[in-house]
């Protein structure tokens, strides 16, 4: 299946029945997946008049107490930011998935992991974070959508799947495993019509005042706060003698595992962290192999952008490096063992 | 004593922004008074804009959101599609629904989408001081066309219910004034009927109301009334623009 389709098809297994998109490429396959299947499971899709359009559709039907998702690539992502910020201030549920092609600007439709700064550092304006899951197969696709669901009602937090367009494109065996659902609290902040029994529905995120504006920081930050310490995801990867330690995520991490093992072949030392929550971050994770490690290289397809995160968990103890090619190109495993190689010739 | 006049069960109690002598405050009585009549206050869900009725969530006494600039009837679709047995609409100045909403507004139409867009046009930006607006009458002086709204400049006002009568999906148009109360009670039946052929599942339907802008008028209550009648009127003349019968 690919990619684009199991993202679609988990998201209705994980009971999504609301869609709002616009097509953009490489991201079509879902929405045409949904305007096939909705209406098979008595679900809504529609195709909005713009990127802006679909995810304020997404700010009506998360409010009104839905499960809804859009979808869309880079450039249409871009146009989603001001909705995004809404949303996360008003702290409604949904899933925003992103297959990143390159840029700036209109870019190219070749896969590129350059959004990261826009999904874990904001991307809108204002105090927010998304839970940003970012999978490195159309299996781990396919369960981060289903989960993302699930933490985003949890916690009222947006949930955003930062795949390139390779995970979107590509073909894989696939799985569809039961949702683990968690102990939801009720939506009764959602607006559906009010008969008075509770208090009336108010879906807003204009606060004039400034000690309220706080307040509400205040309390975005303390969910925020918890889902670091709860929902922080890796793998770690022939961690536990490696004098190296490469961090990579998404298509860029498969890619870094083929080199970690010629590495090995030739006797160098080196290990993956591969972060499967982009934010929450694995900083700690990373901290720790400073103990061990005698250096760090991220590994990105963009001009160095998560590097910056693995500096801030490194923070000096040991050197930093950055593999790093863009705009559609994609690293080959002998341009990460070129510098492991350098790295273990320096040491 | 015989009750005469009194607030509607759908307007809570807290206390208007609104500028002394400004009609806003006459739409949400109207909107308010419709939504009771109707029986549908606790079917009613409304979308707040960006501008002068920002906090009209806090004014209508149902379930309300507050949207981006524009996007009101983004927003209302999405509620709409999730609650199709709900009355749902936008309440929306001429900056929000005629400038930056203007492909929202004209899509939700075209889509047919159930809802009722109540359009507040006063030919200006009110709650950032009185700007340019998209309906600005030509030679019409504003913050920013301090020597009167220049047509080979920034273009014509913008008449929304004619350009929406035309989309297939628009189901009742009307353009009604609030400036006398043989208006208001002609403004108040518009409501009724946009109301009625959204929940009879119609399509697309917008009531245009006329307002006045004192404040950034630069007129006494009174002037800017009567300022209204003439000039406003006739660059948008009152009317049934769409009705669907069946």
């Amino acid at each position: 299946m690919k990619g684009n389709e199991a993202i679609a098809e988990a998201a209705i297994k994980a009971g999504c029945r609301y869609f709002f998109g616009y097509p953009i490429t490489p991201q079509n396959q879902i929405p045409e997946h949904m305007a096939k299947r909705m209406p098979e499971v008595g679900g809504t899709f529609l195709q909005a008049e713009s990127e802006v359009a679909a995810i304020n559709m997404v700010y009506g039907a998360s409010g009104a107490g839905a499960r809804v998702m859009t979808s869309s690539s880079s450039p249409g992502i871009s146009l989603k930011q001001e909705g995004i910020s809404y949303i996360a201030c008003a702290m409604l549920p949904c899933v925003i998935v992103n297959i990143m092609r390159s840029g700036p600007g209109l870019g190219g439709i070749l896969p590129a992991q350059a959004d990261y700064f826009q999904a874990v550092k904001g991307g809108g304006h204002g105090d927010y974070r998304l839970i940003v899951y970012a999978p490195a197969s159309v299996q781990e696709a396919a369960d981060c959508v289903m989960e993302a669901f699930e933490a985003s009602d949890y916690y009222r937090v947006p949930a955003l799947i930062l795949a390139d367009g390779m995970i979107g494109q590509m073909m894989e065996p696939v799985e569809f495993k039961p949702i683990t659902k968690r102990k939801q609290p009720p939506k009764d902040w959602a607006a559906t019509g009010n008969d008075g029994t509770k208090p009336r529905a108010q879906i807003n995120s204009i606060h004039i005042e400034a000690e309220k504006m706080s307040a509400v920081c205040k309390g975005l930050q303390c969910v925020y706060d918890k889902i670091a310490a709860k929902e922080t995801q890796y793998e770690e990867f022939m961690m536990d003698d490696a004098d190296i330690c490469i961090v990579a995520y998404g298509t860029t991490s498969r890619i870094v595992k083929n080199a970690v093992k010629k590495a090995r072949e030739l006797g160098i030392k080196a290990g993956l962290i591969r972060p499967i929550t982009v934010w929450p971050f694995p900083s700690e994770m990373i901290a720790k192999a400073t103990e061990k490690c005698k250096a760090f290289v991220a590994v990105e397809m963009s001009t160095g952008q998560m590097v910056e995160d693995v500096r801030l968990a490194v923070n000096g103890a040991k050197p930093v490096l950055f593999v790093g090619v863009t705009g559609g190109m994609v690293p080959t495993p002998e341009m990460v063992l070129e510098e492991l190689q350098d790295i273990e010739e320096g040491m | 004593m015989a009750v005469v006049f009194k607030k509607s069960n759908v307007i809570t109690d807290v206390p208007f922004h609104y500028c002394p002598g400004c009609t806003h405050g006459i739409a949400h009585r109207i909107v308010a008074e419709c939504i009771e009549e109707l029986g549908m206050k606790e079917k009613a869900i409304g979308i707040a804009p960006v501008g002068c009725a920002v906090f009209a969530y806090k004014y209508f006494d149902i379930d309300m959101y507050e949207a981006a600039h524009g996007r009101a009837p983004a927003v209302a679709t999405g509620a709409k599609r999730v609650h199709p047995e709900n009355l749902v609409f936008t309440y929306q100045g001429d900056g929000d629904l005629a400038s930056i909403g203007a492909a929202e507004i004209v899509h939700a139409a075209a889509r047919g989408e159930k809802i009722t867009a109540i359009f507040i046009n006063n030919a200006i930006y009110g709650m950032t001081n009185g700007q340019m607006a998209p309906t600005t009458l030509i030679g019409q002086k504003t913050t920013t066309s301090p020597l009167g709204r220049d047509p080979e400049l920034c273009g014509s006002p913008i008449r929304m219910s004619e350009m929406l009568a035309t989309i297939d999906g628009s189901a009742y148009i009307e353009r009604v004034s609030l400036h006398d109360v043989r208006h208001i009670n002609k403004a108040k039946k518009a409501v009724k009927k946009a109301f009625e052929a959204q929940l009879a599942g119609k399509g697309f339907t917008m009531v245009e109301m006329l307002n006045n802008c004192p404040t950034n008028w630069g007129m006494t209550p009174v002037e800017s009334i009567e300022w209204m009648k003439e000039n406003m009127i006739p660059v948008f003349p009152l009317g049934v623009y769409k009705e669907v019968q069946e």
